[in-house]
């Protein structure tokens, strides 16, 4: 199909946008595999010897660590708060409603600079050190909004009566809830669960304000790592943080996808 | 109080229902008789839906008492009310079996398992859909989908059962089968129903009583010929059936009928039902079917008949049936419904209509809005 000139300048123009966003990307996933310390293209051979460095590296191994327990326990409390958070704006009227709504989801909108000094100052004022506590609240806070997004636009979706009906059959709302609202809502949940440990895995702006020295997380150790020298060793962790940060999502939504049809058929 | 047993199972005591300015239901005095099946009917907003959840308790009256069973149930939780539900859309729960579907209700009731799997397996006979346990609900056609509503339902037996215009979502063939299927249903459990509708003929066909809604009030309430033969206001007379209005005026009555002088200046008689009185100001109420058209130059007054003169002005052929709409000298049109056993006329024939007076049904006329 010919385009008129004005049309294929733009596509040549979204091109070279994608080829800007991208290429630092693919340059860092390259040279993990370059064996040479300072590496540059065009490369000189290929070998996983970055990888195995990693492996056998204690600090980052332990910032891998506390990644994972803290993306975790964000993703399980996130959900238990997100739930009936969601519930109550969605099923029931009550006042300041929309306030509080609004708020709940500011997170997104506020740099992270902010939130992350807004948290570190009200600890100040309660006169308790950083700990992971702190860090932990702050990840719960950064990512409530998504959980609250993707659970309130399933429940918007579950229509009223299925509870309705429930109750009307015997059942009190709380065993409604675990009948009727959880089944319906079990692949949201899990969407949500699985963005929330995504956006606390791969967080650094606020993290590096409240992490201590002991609960440091992947990203905010890459960050230090670059502050003294440049190695191959965080091209190749850069890659492993691509990977997991790019897959879990998008396994979140196939698994979801598949729950929704299976619940219908 | 003795200890008679209250023939009215379901009462509505002073039932007031507002949403921040809107009344949804005004005052409302109803009861509903044991194991009667009763309609409410009305246009969409008059707050049928409304009445029907407070009962259910899934909204709180402002004010007013409702009663079950001598019981008042106002601060009674739904999940104690024991009521059967029907929505509009089903709302079979879509993650569940068919089985677990019906079973649920007798899940918080002391079932056990095995009485479950037969009073399961009963409910599904009772609407004949036997052997569905295992599907979906999304593999059900809508009519299927509509019977295992009313399975589980019934298999809970409750005290009431409550419709919210169970048959709208269904095509129109499909909805006569599934009316007379719940009708027979209905007698066959003799389960105190309240049905809701917009619908007159289901209405008409279906129920042992009749509450004509509008505006959150009750216009009329009554059996089905009474409500259809005999309506209180022009409202009731309009919604149900092809009525047509003859404003005029009283101008004598004898025992048997009250003579009406209408704008044609015609004066017809009205059986005497009511008390009405010289000078008061009326609408003669008749259905379209009461009408009977005869050709004006042949045309022979029968003794005791009501006869006035039209003219065609348009009319539509209904397969057994065909519709006509008569023009009066005064200009007033009316609608006449012919069974097509006589003749057929054209556009612009010179006609007389003639009328029953005991197809002649007076109301008192409304002051205009
Ligand atoms: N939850 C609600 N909030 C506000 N107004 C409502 C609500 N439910 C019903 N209404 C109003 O109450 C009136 C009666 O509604 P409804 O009982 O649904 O009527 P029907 O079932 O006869 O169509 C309508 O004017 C409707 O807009
Ligand atoms: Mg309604």
């Amino acid at each position: 199909m010919k385009l008129p000139s004005g049309w294929s300048l733009i596509r040549a123009y979204t091109i070279l946008i994608y080829v800007w966003m991208f290429t630092p990307i693919v340059a860092v996933v390259l040279l993990s595999f370059n064996p040479q310390q300072f590496g540059s293209f065009p490369m000189e051979g290929f070998s996983f010897r970055w990888y195995f460095r990693l492996a056998g590296n204690a600090t980052i191994l332990g910032a891998f660590k506390n990644s994972i327990v803290l993306g975790s326990l964000t993703a399980v409390l996130t959900t238990a708060v997100g739930i009936p958070a969601a519930m109550a704006f969605v099923r029931y009227d009550f006042r300041g409603k929309d306030t509080l709504n609004t708020l709940l989801l500011a997170p997104i909108m506020i740099p992270e600079v902010v939130l992350g000094v807004a948290l570190l100052l009200f600890i100040r004022w309660l006169q308790q050190p950083k700990s992971f506590v702190l860090l932990l609240i702050g990840h719960v806070v950064l990512t409530l909004p998504y959980v609250l997004l993707v659970v309130q636009a399933r429940l918007v979706g579950i229509k009223k009566e299925y509870e309705e009906a429930a109750q009307t059959l015997g059942a009190s709302p709380f065993q409604t809830f675990w009948s009727v609202t959880f089944p319906l809502l079990a692949p949201a949940i899990f969407a949500g669960m699985l963005f929330s440990f995504t956006i606390s895995f791969d967080d650094v702006t606020a993290t590096l304000f409240w992490a201590t020295a002991h609960n440091q997380t992947v990203p905010v150790k890459i960050f230090g790592m670059l502050r003294n020298s440049i190695s191959p060793e965080i091209n190749a962790l850069g890659t492993v943080m691509i990977v997991l940060t790019v897959s879990i999502p998008l396994f979140a939504g196939y698994i979801s996808r598949r729950f929704a049809r299976a619940a219908e058929k | 109080m003795g200890t008679e047993k209250d023939p009215q199972f379901v009462k509505f005591r002073g039932i007031v229902k507002k949403y921040g300015d809107v009344t949804a239901v005004a005052k409302m005095d109803l009861d509903i008789p044991e194991g009667a099946l009763v309609t409410l009917l009305g246009p969409s907003g008059c707050g049928k839906t409304t009445l029907l959840r407070m009962l259910a308790g899934l909204e709180e009256p402002t004010e007013g008492d409702i009663i079950v069973n001598g019981n008042r149930i106002n601060d009674t939780p739904i999940h104690k009310r024991n009521l059967g539900m029907i929505f509009q859309n089903y709302a079979l729960f879509p993650h569940k079996s068919i089985f677990d579907n019906v079973a649920f209700g007798l899940k918080y009731r002391s079932v056990s398992r095995d009485q479950i799997r037969e009073k399961v397996k009963h409910a599904l006979e009772v609407v004949r859909l036997p052997g569905v346990e295992n599907r979906k609900p999304a593999q059900l056609s809508g009519g299927q989908q509509q019977r295992i509503a009313l399975a589980r339902a019934i298999v809970i037996e409750p005290d009431v059962l409550l419709m919210d215009e169970p048959l709208s979502a269904l095509d129109e063939n499909l909805r006569e089968d599934m009316r007379r299927e719940i009708d027979n249903l209905q007698r066959m459990l003799g389960v105190t129903t309240i049905f809701v509708t917009h619908d007159q003929r289901e209405a008409l066909s279906m129920s042992d009583k009749i509450v004509v809604m509008r505006d959150g009030l009750k216009l009329q309430e009554g059996d089905p010929e009474t409500v259809y033969n005999k309506p209180a206001n022009h409202f009731v007379a309009d919604f149900l059936g092809h009525s047509n209005f003859l404003p005029g005026e009283v101008v004598g009555q004898d025992d048997e009928n009250v003579r009406v002088r209408i704008e044609t200046g015609d004066v017809l008689l009205a059986r005497h039902r009511g008390s009405w009185k010289q000078g008061d100001a009326v609408e003669l109420v008749v259905r379209a079917q009461r009408f009977e058209a005869h050709r004006q130059s042949h045309f022979q007054p029968t003794e005791g008949m009501n006869s006035f003169a039209g003219r065609i002005k348009d009319k539509s052929y209904m397969g057994g049936e065909v519709s006509y709409f008569i023009e009066l000298p005064s200009g007033r049109e009316i609608h006449v419904i012919s069974m097509m056993r006589t003749r057929t006329y054209d556009y612009g024939d010179e006609v007389s209509v003639q009328v029953a007076p005991y197809h002649c049904h007076l109301i008192g006329r409304e002051p205009e809005e």
